[in-house]
């Protein structure tokens, strides 16, 4: 009897220990919902400045004014913020899957078209990490290697403690919280994000990657992004990746801002390839971005390059303003739609300074049921003397169920300024196809083949090992559009 | 080799090709002459199994096996080769590049395996020699930008690359002068040989001087109405298509 009495005490203090490890993870969690003590939780809870806590709160009482944007040419039913959870803390590995065989064989099958090795597809698909798994210790080495040249990489939680005075000098300046509806909730409740900052006098000699930064794997819905480039510096910035990714949050909501001072170069490209949901596009996640790059030295250069072929909608414009004089303005995009897919996409170049250039390259490929927007301003300012931009959009359709639009918006307020738009919308002809499928090239490669050389242009924007895996994914976004 | 048995095939529903019959042996050059209308492009299209052009009877055998229930991709591995009267201009797609996605493409369906970058790019190097192409033209978009006689020399090289043993060529002489007839007609003879049989197709007899045929025949009213040995394209020449199609005068 004795032994029963001691094993029931056991199961008693099992179930004890076992509640409160619950309450343990509750604590871990934001209560669902939105309101002050959500942004004070998070920001307690990242241990932030009392400044940064009063800037997120700023921001939230800001965005209680406001109204969600119905501008864009993109339909989804109306978000329910207050259902839904600020902040989480990072997955545990028992959370995760144990190995591959736990993963969805139609993912696994996607990495594999992708020719993502075996280790690098368990870190996407978030298996638990084993202490053999190197890419940390890559990391680790990488980040020696940054530090010597005194190059800051860390997450920008972590740059709020490191070195506050930078984050507070340059955060929000460029997207202010008062910018846009998203861009204040992101304020208000951002749960992580990269920072980068490059000193005085150095070029960066590695292409940084979210990828490669330790304890980035668990970002969240409201990633914020700072990169500060010194003068007569160099960096060039490769963000998201093409395998597919899957997230329990719908909404995500992203700020990313850039500053280049004298002479100094940012190259910021990105893969997006978010879940697109289903056919119909159910589940799929809602991309809302703002992404802005101040140029604000003399002969500073900003570029954005972007493949856009995931997300169930997206609505972003990377943009440019082009304060120092003779600063540069780059955007290369290439927007893929497919099935129920909706992209409202572009880009604002904002010329302030003199002899200040602006180039636009965007491609947008639909198909399926799809809608593809391009919507650009290139504004050109009083003092822009002798600003230059040039624009082209050029739109391909697959099939006579998509459709593509484009609405640029331009205003001068400056004589000597030029700007130059040209627009083109084809189709994938019949003759195109046959000739390729005469050859011996079968249809969706002939698809994928056609559709790579109209966005040619752009890819070779791409660091090299990124345009290589964007082109099989432009491939593999457009499976199933024809025949 | 090629066996075409009582062919009959509509476009939008309206016969074009009204019970053609034709054989082809190995290695043969067979010329077929026309008038306008008379089913020429059909016949080359209904062989690459083009969409829209709909076999209603008859049968096409290509070493023995039928080609008409293949898509144009199969048939392409299983060695027909169309070199069209209008080649397609893909921007942004270098010619390195689709030459290697083609014959990749071709190889992958026999089972064969694929070649490496360094390897095509030998095999290319050495079809472009033969050929007297220059590489130049290698780095260049697909027909974007190419006169009229490049783009019928680029069908060549494909042509080269793939190894066809069934050889359409519709209308090669099309928009060409005289000196790139006779570049293009080189390429075409440099590419016979014995397991290689060539359907050509032309309007006019003046190819037939460059590339000399085994057998010509007469193409009039979607069907094969005289046949003949090169002589009969010269007699053509001479006396027009009205004395073999009366209806076509």
């Amino acid at each position: 009897m004795a032994i029963d009495i001691q094993t029931i005490d056991q199961v008693e203090d099992v179930g004890r220990y076992k509640y409160g490890f619950e309450t343990e993870i509750e604590m871990e969690t934001a209560p669902k919902g939105l309101d002050e003590s959500t942004v004070r939780f998070i920001s307690a809870k990242k241990n932030e400045p009392e400044w940064m806590l009063e800037w997120r709160l700023k921001a939230y009482r800001y965005w209680l004014t406001m109204e969600e944007p119905t501008w864009a040419k993109v339909d989804y039913p109306k978000i329910d913020f207050q259902d839904s959870y600020y902040y989480a803390a990072p997955k545990s590995d028992a959370d995760r899957p144990e190995s591959l065989d736990d993963v969805d064989p139609k993912l696994l099958e996607t990495y594999k078209k992708l020719g993502i090795p075996l280790e690098e597809q368990k870190v996407l698909a978030g298996v638990a990490v084993d202490a053999v798994f190197d890419s940390v210790s890559v990391a680790t080495t990488y980040k020696a290697q940054l530090e010597e040249q005194g190059i800051i990489f860390c997450a920008i939680s972590e740059a709020l403690q490191k070195c506050p005075e930078i984050v507070q000098q340059y955060i929000g300046s460029i997207v202010p919280f008062t910018d846009n509806f998203y861009a204040a909730l992101n304020a208000a409740v951002f749960s992580d994000g990269s920072f980068v900052y490059i000193p005085k006098g150095v070029r960066c000699p590695l292409e940084l990657s979210t990828y490669f930064r330790i304890n980035a794997r668990e970002t969240g819905q409201f990633e914020r992004t700072l990169i500060v480039v010194e003068d007569d510096s160099y960096v060039s910035y490769l963000e998201g990746c093409t395998a597919p990714q899957r997230d329990e949050h719908q909404l995500h909501a992203a700020v990313v801002e850039l500053v280049a001072l004298d002479n100094a170069e940012i190259k910021y490209s990105t893969v997006q390839n978010w879940y697109p949901g289903d056919e119909n596009g159910k589940g799929g996640i809602y991309n809302f971005v703002t992404k802005r790059g101040a140029c604000r030295g003399v002969n500073s250069k900003i570029s954005w390059t972007q493949v856009e072929t995931g997300s169930a909608i997206t609505w972003k414009y990377p943009s440019c303003i082009l304060q120092g004089d003779n600063s540069v303005g780059e955007f290369y995009s290439v927007a893929i739609t497919n099935n129920a897919q909706q992209a409202d996409t572009g880009t604002k170049m904002i010329h302030l300074g003199k002899n200040t250039t602006s180039r636009i390259i965007a491609k947008g490929i639909s198909a399926g049921r799809s809608q593809s927007t391009y919507r650009g301003l290139v504004r050109m300012g009083p003092k822009a003397d002798n600003a230059r931009n040039y624009t082209q959009c050029d739109s391909l359709l697959i099939g006579d169920k998509c459709g593509a639009h484009t609405v640029p918006y331009i205003e001068d307020k400056n004589r000597t300024a030029q700007v130059e738009h040209e627009a083109t919308t084809s189709k994938i002809s019949d003759d195109q196809l046959f000739y390729c499928r005469q050859r011996g090239i079968g249809e969706e490669d002939a698809v994928a083949l056609i559709v790579n050389g109209f966005c040619r242009d752009v890819l070779q924007e791409l660091p090299m090992e990124f345009a290589l895996e964007a082109q099989q994914l432009v491939g593999i976004s457009l499976e199933g559009s024809v025949g | 080799m090629l066996e075409i048995k009582d062919l009959h095939a509509a476009v939008d529903g309206k016969e074009i090709l009204t019970g053609l019959t034709l054989s082809i042996g190995p290695g043969e050059i067979h010329a077929i002459m026309g008038p306008n209308g008379s089913g020429k492009s059909t016949l080359s299209y209904v062989l690459a199994g083009r969409d829209g052009y709909e076999v209603t009877g008859g049968e096409v055998l290509l070493h023995g096996e039928s080609l008409l229930e293949m898509t144009p991709e199969e048939r392409a591995a299983a060695g027909v080769f169309l070199a069209l009267q209008y080649p397609v201009e893909i921007p942004g797609v270098t010619n390195m590049s689709f030459l290697k996605h083609a014959l990749n493409g071709v190889r992958v369906q026999r089972g064969e395996e694929e070649l490496d970058a360094a390897a095509f790019l030998k095999l290319v190097r050495e079809k472009t020699k033969t050929l007297g192409i220059s590489d130049d033209m290698l780095k260049r978009a697909v027909n974007v930008g190419f006169s009229g006689g490049e783009k019928k020399r680029n069908e060549i090289l494909q042509m080269s690359v793939l190894e066809p043993s069934l050889a359409v060529l519709d209308e090669t002489d099309s928009g060409l002068d005289i000196d790139a007839l006779k570049v293009v007609a080189e390429g075409v003879n440099a590419l016979r040989g014995p397991a290689r049989s060539m359907l050509v197709i032309t309007h006019y007899q003046r190819l037939l001087d460059y590339i000399v045929p085994d057998f010509v025949h007469v193409l009039a009213g979607g069907r094969i109405v005289e046949s003949g040995d090169k002589n009969l394209a010269k007699e053509l020449e001479a006396k027009g298509y009205a004395e073999f199609v009366p209806e076509a005068a």
